[in-house]
This record gives structure tokens, sequence and C-alpha cells, in this order.
């Protein structure tokens, strides 16, 4: 039953095979008995899981039922869910329970989801392997010496290990893309705009972005569509409507152009994903699409421009968190400025006070021009070098990152070459474009995944090609030694 | 790029982020580091570029000047972690 998709369940649902308690009561039972050495979820939503799995139960029986209704989902920590604790992975909210929904988990309530709870993420959603959780690391459930990725890993790794169908998923510079790919689960993330940012923890707010996470192309098309729309509560949402993202998925893709950017496959990319990679270019290629070498000409300079803006952006974003209307407060604080400076020191983990240094010094008086300003200009011209590329393709294709899963511990302590891990997603959300990843094959027993890249509002033509790349492979339906049983 | 643990105390002391002293040189030099990533930005010349702000160049959108929150007080205030007749309290600042 965990391998079955979306529209399996949704059917065997509507036939009344199972029901969506017990369902969700399944699903439960698996994260009981799996999560202990995963640790991927924070906290569980059992007893309000029923509840509304009853609730699904009664729509489906009136004949209200969607595609979602009653599908089980995890939604990740950064999500603020009314009544059960939203931590953002850190100690600074690990008492925080929000009084409102965000828009992004109002919709997929309203779809009629069945939310099992939420999940590990790096502190804030900086990181790239879930290390910077204060709730401890998540486990790589196809080795679990490895990291599952970040910042979105516990929800990754969840969807890898069949815990739930689907799960939430953020990111401001890979980090759902890239845990898809170390997790070999799919993983979009949208044009930015698409999915509203309310009530979403705020992070770097010009590259923070929604999206979905799951077992194939189709599941997550049909996720991401109850996610997408316009929201006047975020006063960055895009103002559009939404596209069928189901209506494509079938097309053929006989004539579509693929681009392939060389500064993408150079020397800093593992030759053993390169071949990979290759092989699901050559299998895209068979399905009647054409391939095209194209050139990012300032993409190397796009991890540096994002250690300007993210950390700047974070720095103001988190400036909220000051002890006093919410959050971790210190003990007894002799002053005010006591006050901030140790409940800050105290509740933020490492990783967190460094980018919001980073971001203090960058935006200091004197070195706006050259740091932000900069790096804006930067930001630009990343842009007009997709801008360029998508007049001749339809789709660009890579790596998602340049190695597999490391092992836990490797990079923890060199904030460098973590954030290297990132060299092949953070241009995508400097540009504001919608990604995704695709597994595609296994080096050293790890999963490897497919980047796609669309134009601007182009989700439906990058599930369709995923989709028609699942057709073709069966990766995707790969679930790990040990979480086999029912 | 280098960055001195000085600069580390003044930095932290902009962000009101108590830091350990024994941990200041290992900031230092991971925020060392960090610059010197970023600082390779400079090989390309982005003059008369216009930054960008937006991906999609939006700007932000007016609405009528209503109020539409609604009085959440209480449970907002739940939160807090120290409350006194609706009033959020921290250590006296005037004495």
């Amino acid at each position: 039953m965990y391998n079955q998709s979306l529209k399996q369940l949704s059917a065997s649902l509507r036939k009344k095979e199972f029901s969506s308690v017990e369902l969700s009561h399944y699903f439960l039972q698996r994260i009981k008995r799996f999560d202990g050495n995963l640790n991927s979820v924070i906290t569980l939503n059992e007893e309000a899981a029923l509840q509304s799995a009853a609730q699904a139960d009664k729509s489906i029986s009136m004949g209200e039922a969607g595609l979602l209704t009653g599908i089980p989902l995890l939604h990740k920590d950064i999500f603020c869910t009314e009544g059960l604790r939203t931590s953002c992975g850190s100690k600074m909210l690990d008492n925080f329970i929000a009084p409102y929904n965000a828009t992004a988990v109002e919709k997929l309530a309203q779809a009629g989801v069945v939310m099992l709870g939420k999940t590990n993420m790096d502190e804030f959603a900086m990181g790239s392997s879930n290390e910077t959780s204060f709730y401890g690391g998540v486990k790589n459930p196809w080795d679990l010496q490895s990291v599952p990725g970040g910042s979105s890993g516990g929800s990754a790794a969840a969807v890898a290990s069949r815990l739930a169908p689907l799960a939430s998923g953020t990111d401001t510079g890979g980090s759902i893309r890239q845990p898809a790919a170390f997790c070999g689960i799919t993983g979009i993330k949208p044009t930015y705009g698409r999915v509203s940012r309310y009530g979403m923890i705020a992070f770097a707010s010009s590259l923070d972005q929604g999206g979905a996470m799951a077992k194939s192309a189709e599941d997550a098309a049909i996720m991401l569509q109850a996610m997408s729309g316009f929201d006047e509560k975020d006063s960055t949402s895009v103002d559009r409507p939404v596209d069928d993202l189901l209506a494509n998925l079938d097309r053929p893709i006989k004539g579509l152009t693929i681009g392939l950017p060389k500064e993408f496959f150079s020397d800093d990319l593992d030759a053993g994903i390169a071949e990979k990679i290759e092989q699901a270019i050559d299998a895209i290629k068979s399905a009647g699409a054409t391939i095209k070498e194209i050139s990012l000409p300032n993409i190397n300079l796009s991890v540096p421009a994002y250690y300007v803006v993210a950390p700047a952006e974070c720095s103001a974003n988190l400036s909220r968190f000051d002890g006093v209307r919410f959050g971790y407060r210190c003990e007894e604080p002799k002053d005010l400025e006591d006050l901030y400076k140790r409940s800050r020191g105290e509740g933020f983990g490492d990783e967190v006070k460094r980018r919001i240094m980073i971001g203090a010094y960058v935006l200091s008086a004197g070195y706006y021009d050259a740091y932000y300003k900069k790096a804006q200009q930067v930001r630009r011209l990343i842009q007009q070098d997709f801008a360029r590329a998508f007049k001749e393709v339809d789709i660009i294709a890579s790596a998602t990152a340049p190695s597999v899963a490391f092992a836990a511990g490797e990079k923890k302590d060199d904030p460098v070459s973590m954030y290297l891990s990132d060299i092949f997603t953070i241009g995508v959300n400097l540009a504001g474009l919608p990604g995704m990843s695709v597994p595609c094959g296994f080096v050293d027993d790890k999963p490897v995944g497919l980047q796609l890249i669309g134009n601007y509002f182009e989700e439906s033509r990058l599930l369709n090609v995923a989709h028609q790349y699942q057709q073709l492979t069966d990766w995707h339906l790969r679930v790990p030694a040990g979480y086999e049983q029912e | 790029m280098s960055i001195r643990s000085e600069e580390v105390i003044k930095i932290a002391h902009l962000a009101r982020l108590g830091i350990k002293d024994e941990k200041l040189s290992s900031y230092a030099s991971e925020l060392s580091n960090i610059m010197g990533l970023v600082e390779q930005m400079n090989q390309v010349d982005t003059t008369d570029i216009e930054p960008m702000a937006h991906p999609l160049d939006q700007s932000q959108r007016l609405r009528l000047d209503e109020v539409t929150e609604v009085d959440q007080r209480e449970s907002l205030q739940r939160n807090a972690p120290n409350v006194e007749d609706g009033l959020f309290l921290v250590p006296r600042v005037i004495d």
C-alpha cells in the first residue's frame, strides 16, 4: 500500500477498499515503526489527524471527494499550523504554537488532506544536510551513515521511506531539490510567488518558495496544484491564474528542446553522477526531445551572490526573535540588552548565528554597495543568462547536486564546503525560476537526482517532462531496503 | 578577506547576538572563509547593471487603508515568555 500512487490511493478510498482513518492509521504506524532511526518527524499529530481523516471519510461518503481528500501528508516544520507546534527546527521556537495556518497549509486542508505531523529540517531552513536542527540530524533511509540533504531533509527522508505519500518543503537555495535528490524522491519548487509565503517562517524573503515533495511527478503535480495560487496576504504573491498541472502530464515530449549548461558538466561533477545524468538525457532524447548545449556564463557566481543576499535578508527577518513577544527567553536577564543578546545567543544555533552575522556585516554602514548592491547586480546577470538560454531551449537539465548524499559530519564544520553542495540549485532561486529534481539512478547505492529547470510559470511543462521520463524508468518506485514491509 | 575577533564582537553587538568568548576565533575564521567565497563576485564587472530585487520585477501592491486584522491578543500572548494584564513584560528599561 505504501508505494501506491495518489490516484490509486484516492480511487481505493472512493471504492471504500479502505477508509481514510485506516489509511492514516497505517502511515502513523509506519512512522512509529521506522522513524525512531530516521528522526524525520519532529511532532506527531495523531489525534487530530484521525479526526480529520474521519471528516474526510464523511466527505467521501457524500460524494464530495477530490483527489486529495483523505490523503495523509506531512508538513515541513517551517509552515505555521494552528494549534500544533511550529519549531522551524530551532530551540528559539521549541514552544511556539501558531495561532493560524499558513496559506499553503490551509489550501491543502481545504483540499481534504490529513496532516500526520511536522517534519525535521535544518534550523530556520539554513543548511544542506539537516544537521543544524535543534532536534538532531535526520538519517538518509538509503544509508543511515549519510545525511538526507537539507533543509527539507525530514520531508525527503519521510517520503523516501514511505512514512507518508506526500510532504511539503521549502526551497531558498535548493532545499527541496537537493534533499529530494539525496533521498531518491521527486520534488518541485515552483516559480517565485506561485505558492504563498504567508505563514511560512521567513528566511530570505526574495528567494523562499514553498513546494511539493512526493514519490512521482504526477503526485507532486496534484499536491502543487492544491498549494498554488494568488494570496493577498503575501505581498510577493503573483496574481495570475494557476495552470492545470495535470492536463499536460501525458503530452508527448517530442519536439521539445532540452538545454545542457556546459558549466554544470565540468570537473566539479562526480564522474559516476555524470554518467547517470547522461543516461537520463538519453532516455529523454529517445522520447523525441532535442538536446542542445548552452552556456550560463555567470552561473559560477551564484553561490557567492547568494551568500550575500540570503544572509542579509535572514539578518533582517530574524531580528523579530528578540525574546519579548514569543519564542525563547533567557533566564534572569539583567537588562533589555542582556535579554536580547542572551535570548538570541542561546536560542539560535551556530549556523544561524553565522548567517545573521554575515548579513549584519554586509549591510553595515559603508559596505552596502560593495556587497548587497553588487550581489543584486550579479543576480541580474544570472537572470539574464537564463533568459538568453530560454530563447533557445524549453527546459534546462543538469545534475541536482555535485555528489550523492555525503556522510554525516563530513561538512558540518566547514560552512563553505557545505554551501558548495548547492552549486547547481542556487542560481534557480536567484532568478526565481521553477525547478525540480527527479530520481535517475544510483551511485554507490545512493540515489542521484536529475534537475529540470523551466522558464517562469512553466511548472506544467516541467512536470510533463518529469512524468514522461518516469513512464520510461522506475527509479522513482524504488524503496530503500528495510522499508518494503507493509 | 579576513575578519578579526574584534570585528566579530562588533558585528555580534550590531545583531544583538550573545557570543561566547571561546568561540570568537572560530567564528572569525569561518566568517573570513565565507567572505572569501563572497568576494569571488568581484570577478565580474557590474557597472550599469540594474540591481535585481524581485525575480519578476514586481513592485509592492497597495491596498485600501482598512483594518483587516482581527483581535487575537489572547492567542498571540499565549506564546509570550512573560505577560501581565495583556502587556509584554521586559526588564526595567528606565529607572
